[in-house]
């Protein structure tokens, strides 16, 4: 039975007077794909944002690999941060570097590799996410498609033993959108990662997800297999899913 | 009609009320901020200062912001401590030549310069020129999540981004303010002298009479201190701007205007301290 990778404890955000997360409660097993699935001001970014130590916690605990992150000074924690590579939304890689300079960034950073070294390192990285020959290009001479998938290398550099993927199909067309499951798919299977996927496309959810937790309001609405969400008599997650299930 | 006219009665003190409610919220509000920015921004200056003495050392940012910063604002320094020197002259050859002391213009301007002008208008056109660049940057960066993503990867944004921006601008805003004067000084000889018929010897001598290495390093302090405050500042508006490409709009424009602001006040409180510290440490006048 896999062991849990992150766990999620009773976890409580609030900002001024809006109470974000509830106590929210979940847990990640170890090679496994799990999506988030929840409306806009869901809560879903927030959540991320604890497990990876960006935000700490008004009440309650995010266990990585045993280690409840929020009682971690900042050197600790970077060490813990080292365990993740994150792919934003707008893929948020840095526009005054090269596609090759931003994916060989966390290796320049953290690892002694020599230039031909991390010069083959971002190649192999690109190669996985079906990039050639885009090293010398700006992020802002790429699509969003590619934008995204470099921003996966950029996470794989440092062979993460979690990616977390922050609503990685917004915005993208249906073809891309397909696209990028594959990546996220292909990633975990190549390389074995733990993958946690914040998203309100229900579709994509379903097409990547070993587990899917629906948030809403703050809480864990529903959380299981797909299969087993879909039948969750949640009255949310029936509305929630219906807008996907009841038009295909 | 009389109903009409007593319901409206209310609504008119009620709108006066509300109206007062709101002045006086809005400077509440307003006040509340510059509490909040004061702290954050010393916040900021401490841990700037821990970061400063902890590994990795960026060295290739620093230069890059110290070419940046520094480099960069030659050009625009020079011109403005050219025209400074150069209009000072003409103005202080006008008012001196009313009781024939033409002769202490360029004693006048040397001293003005070093003081008072070099720094304050070197440090108004870096808060221009560096903090609006510097605030734009940072704001971009944070709103497009490229701050959260140097997180994500192990580095601190506030290490790599802020410490070189602040260790650069107090660095170079010294040189920058000796520039001014250098080019300041020199505009004013080329008008007092070329244009006015101010004796050279006599314009050199005087300067070299009045002007004390004190009265330079004082403006060199200042500049430093000027360099501290406009970098932190720019970088902390920038580093917690919000809301997309008005946020960052925002931010550069709150960082220019408290930028500077804050030279010419805390030029103020700086040339009491300064004038104080050196009556009790130094002997001085004309030699």
């Amino acid at each position: 039975m896999a062991r849990p990778m992150i766990q999620v404890i009773d976890l409580h955000k609030s900002f001024g007077e809006n109470h974000v997360l509830r106590g929210v409660n979940l847990e990640v097993d170890e090679g496994t794909t799990t999506v988030i699935l929840g409306g806009s001001g869901s809560g879903k970014s927030v959540l991320m944002k604890h497990v990876i130590g960006l935000l700490r916690p008004d009440r309650g605990s995010v266990v990585v690999e045993g280690e409840p992150i929020e009682e971690l000074d900042e050197r600790e924690l970077q060490r813990v941060r080292a365990k993740f590579g994150m792919v934003f939304q707008a893929a948020a890689l840095f526009d005054s570097m090269t596609v090759g300079e931003n994916v060989g960034f966390p290796l320049r950073e953290h690892t002694k590799l020599s230039e031909a070294e991390v010069r083959e390192r971002v190649r192999q990285k690109l190669e996985v996410v079906g990039l050639r020959g885009v090293e010398a290009k700006f992020p802002a001479e790429l699509s969003g498609g590619m934008r995204k998938r470099v921003g996966l290398a950029r996470a794989l550099a440092l062979d993460p033993k979690i990616v977390l993927y922050d609503e990685p199909t917004t915005g993208l067309d249906p073809i891309t959108t397909d696209y990028v499951d594959d990546m996220i798919l292909e990633a975990k299977r190549q390389l074995g990662v733990t993958s946690v996927v914040i998203s309100h496309d229900i579709g994509s959810a379903f097409h990547v997800a070993d587990r899917i937790a629906v948030l809403n309001d703050g809480l864990i609405a529903a959380e299981g297999p797909p299969d087993e969400v879909r039948q969750s008599r949640h009255p949310f997650v029936q509305r929630f899913l219906s807008l996907w299930f009841g038009r295909a | 009609m009389s109903t009409g006219g007593r319901e409206e009665a209310p609504s008119a003190g009620q709108a006066a009320t509300q109206e007062a409610v709101e002045a006086v919220e809005s400077v509440g509000r307003s006040a509340i901020q510059l509490v909040e920015d004061v702290g954050g921004i010393a916040l900021m200056g401490l841990q700037t200062a821990v970061w400063l003495f902890r590994p990795p050392y960026r060295l290739k940012n620093l230069v890059a912001q110290l070419d940046y910063i520094g480099v960069g604002s030659i050009f625009v320094v020079g011109i403005t401590g050219l025209f400074t020197g150069m209009v000072f002259a003409v103005q202080t050859y006008h008012a001196f030549s009313l009781f024939d002391a033409q002769g202490l213009v360029g004693a006048t301007v040397a001293l003005s310069l070093s003081r008072e002008l070099a720094p304050v208008f070197a440090g108004l056109m870096v808060t221009a020129r560096v903090g609006s660049a510097i605030a734009t940057e940072l704001g971009s960066m944070r709103v497009s999540e490229q701050i959260d993503a140097l997180a994500t990867m192990a580095v601190d944004p506030l290490q790599y981004l802020v410490v070189p921006r602040v260790v650069a601008c107090v660095a170079m805003m010294p040189v920058l303010t000796m520039l001014f004067d250098t080019v300041g000084i020199m505009g004013a000889y080329l008008v007092a002298v070329f244009g006015m018929g101010v004796d050279a010897a006599t314009f050199l001598g005087r300067i070299r009479t009045w002007v004390d290495p004190e009265d330079i390093l004082g403006g060199l302090i200042k500049a430093a201190v000027f360099g501290l405050l406009i970098s932190l500042i720019a970088c902390y508006k920038g580093y917690n701007a919000k809301g997309g490409a008005k946020g960052v709009g925002t931010a550069t424009n709150e960082a220019v205007v408290m930028g500077s602001v804050t030279v010419l006040v805390v030029d103020y409180f700086l040339s009491l301290l300064l004038a104080s510290f050196w009556s009790t440490h130094a002997a001085r006048g004309p030699g």
